[in-house]
């Protein structure tokens, strides 16, 4: 194992994150504050409880859940895309590294931005809201499991796009709209029972509701299946990274 | 000596059915400058490529140091450093950075003391802390070289290194080649600098349309394959050439004030002292004569253009 090649791609990875803080930390943290701010202390105060949760308390988990998937996503899928970008993967391609050491190197830098983000916007969101977690090593265990699931999903995506478009298409116009309607602002029990069913193809929706589950013990779909569905797809990440590198997709010619 | 890279029988056909490569058999020697010319589009590049992992062979096997760059890919790359043809860098990254990193992902422990010593060697210390967007090409091309020299490689591709790069700063990173090689690091260079070839390699191989045309010695290259010609300054101008010099390859030029004699450089003296006598026989004066023999680039013009 080439634990010193590892430790560089990470470092590299996450000095790029120092280097654009403003962009890869304040903004994100800001944008979901403004959630908090207008339904958490401004209009959540007109919203009536969901299963004993304040409106604006009940929001925090999903709008975490947000931040977390299209930050990993994008991270993950930037890490990657741009040394191919600006042909500088030659270096990683020509390194004495095993396809398990690089996916370590660029998806763990990813899934870490991703958390220290997370935990940001959890302590923020604790300044507006009445925040309480009921199960905290749960709460962790899949704020990690995503964060790392999803990332893996953001390297995929960063060795199939050809053009930074791609890059941006998957969490702006897939992941965020499945967030919105994967219950972070409402629980789906609200919904007609049509509806109910339409959402359960949503994936998101075993995350939220999982993550959910972790903070107020209140979930839209049993917790061990979130848990099994965010593996099945960490699995499913796992099997695509392991083709692209058994094949060489758009890496080697 | 020894062979450090073993190539046999190596092919590579793209995807898209291109055929870059034929069957390439080669064999790099241990502590060599090997210079690898050819044409654009020859295969040169396709072939580093292979040696350095980046891209897939069709067919054939490779070895470093008596490792397969497949199963022990790991022992190979470490022993291999690229210099690639094309100025790929972390433009937002700081030159130390960045080569540090390099040392890293090669396995090998931060060593600030040898980074330093690559980067003053390069003339590229006082700007160890420049982002590398900031640079002109030419310390771009020298960072590319030190990230390749950070993890201490025994084999270092050079391909193209001196392209964009100008002619002090050329001659400064060929004297740091030459120290290389002398501490034992074997290099395999590609270069459009033909006469950088001469000067440098010790072993030259002409690869043309994915195939290897020739490796030779340099100096026994130039001997085999290059040509002399004598020109000689008449003391009166000739018309035509007389039938008694039929025999040697003679042309007039300068309006027949000169006779052009060519030859190969194996035929040595002994052809010019009997066209000399030849000529006193004949009765045709000299009032002078030089000689010029032909360069490495026009021996490689003819093999590239001789293969069909």
């Amino acid at each position: 194992m080439n634990l010193r090649a590892i430790g560089a791609i990470y470092a590299f990875e996450l000095a790029r994150t120092r280097r654009t803080l403003v962009q890869s930390i304040v903004a994100p943290v800001l944008s979901t504050s403004l959630y908090f701010v207008v339904f958490g202390a401004a209009i959540g105060t007109r919203i009536t409880e969901i299963e004993g949760v304040s409106y604006g308390a009940f929001i925090v988990p999903g709008l975490v859940m947000l931040t977390l998937l299209t930050q990993s996503v994008t991270n993950a899928s930037f890490g990657i895309y741009f040394p191919r970008f600006t042909g500088t993967i030659y270096e990683i391609l020509s390194a004495p590294v095993s396809a398990f050491e690089i996916v370590v190197g660029y998806v763990g830098a990813a899934a870490t931005k991703s958390i220290i983000l997370g935990l940001i916007i959890l302590a923020t969101a604790a300044l507006f809201v009445p925040l309480r977690i009921a199960h905290p090593a749960w709460m962790l265990a899949f704020l990690v499991l995503t964060a790392v699931t999803f990332s893996l999903f953001g390297f995929v995506l960063g060795l199939w796009a050809d053009g930074f478009e791609q890059l941006q298409f998957v969490p702006l116009l897939i992941i965020t709209p499945l967030t919105f309607l994967g219950g972070t602002f409402y629980s789906v029990s609200v919904l007609p029972p049509l509806w109910q069913t339409v959402t359960l193809f949503n994936p998101v929706v075993y995350l939220v509701s999982g993550f959910r589950w972790s903070f107020y013990e209140i979930a839209d779909v049993r917790v061990g299946v979130s848990l099994a569905m965010t593996g099945l797809f960490l699995l499913a990440c796992l099997a695509a990274v392991w083709w692209v590198f058994k094949t060489g997709y758009r890496l080697k010619t | 000596m020894s062979s450090i890279i073993s190539i046999r029988g190596l092919s590579k056909t793209y995807a898209g059915g291109l055929r870059a490569l034929g069957r390439i058999d080669l064999e790099i020697r241990r502590g060599e400058i090997f210079a690898l010319l050819g044409p654009n589009g020859a295969g040169k590049t396709t072939l580093i490529n292979i040696i350095c992992g980046i891209v897939t062979p069709s067919q054939g096997t490779v070895t470093v140091d008596g490792h397969d760059i497949v199963k022990h890919y790991r022992a190979t790359r470490a022993l291999i450093g690229l210099v690639p043809q094309e100025l790929t860098t972390n433009a937002f990254e700081n030159v130390w950075a960045t080569v540090s990193f390099t040392r890293g992902l090669f396995g090998r422990p931060a060593d600030p003391a040898l980074i330093e010593k690559v980067l003053r060697e390069l003339s590229l210390w006082d700007r160890r802390d420049s982002m590398i967007m900031t640079l002109s090409g030419g310390m771009k091309r020298r960072v590319l070289i030190a990230k390749a020299l950070a993890h201490e490689p025994k084999v270092l591709f050079l391909d193209e290194p001196t392209a964009g790069v100008d002619v002090e700063l050329r001659q400064g990173m060929w004297q740091a080649v030459r120290e290389l090689r002398d501490s034992g690091v074997t290099i395999i260079l590609t270069t459009h600098y033909i006469e950088e070839a001469e000067l440098m390699a010790d072993r030259i191989g002409v690869i043309s349309k994915g195939e290897i045309i020739l490796v030779e010695e340099k100096a026994e290259l130039m001997r085999k394959l290059g040509k002399k010609e004598l020109t000689l300054q008449l003391a009166e101008p000739l018309g035509a050439i007389p039938p008694q010099l039929a025999a040697y390859r003679l042309t007039l030029a300068a309006g027949g004030r000169e006779l052009v004699y060519t030859y190969d450089a194996q035929a040595g003296r002994g052809g010019i002292a009997g066209l000399l006598r030849d000529l006193g026989a004949a009765g045709i004066a000299c009032r002078d004569l030089h000689t010029t023999q032909s360069s490495l680039e026009d021996i490689f013009v003819d093999l590239v253009h001789e293969k069909p």
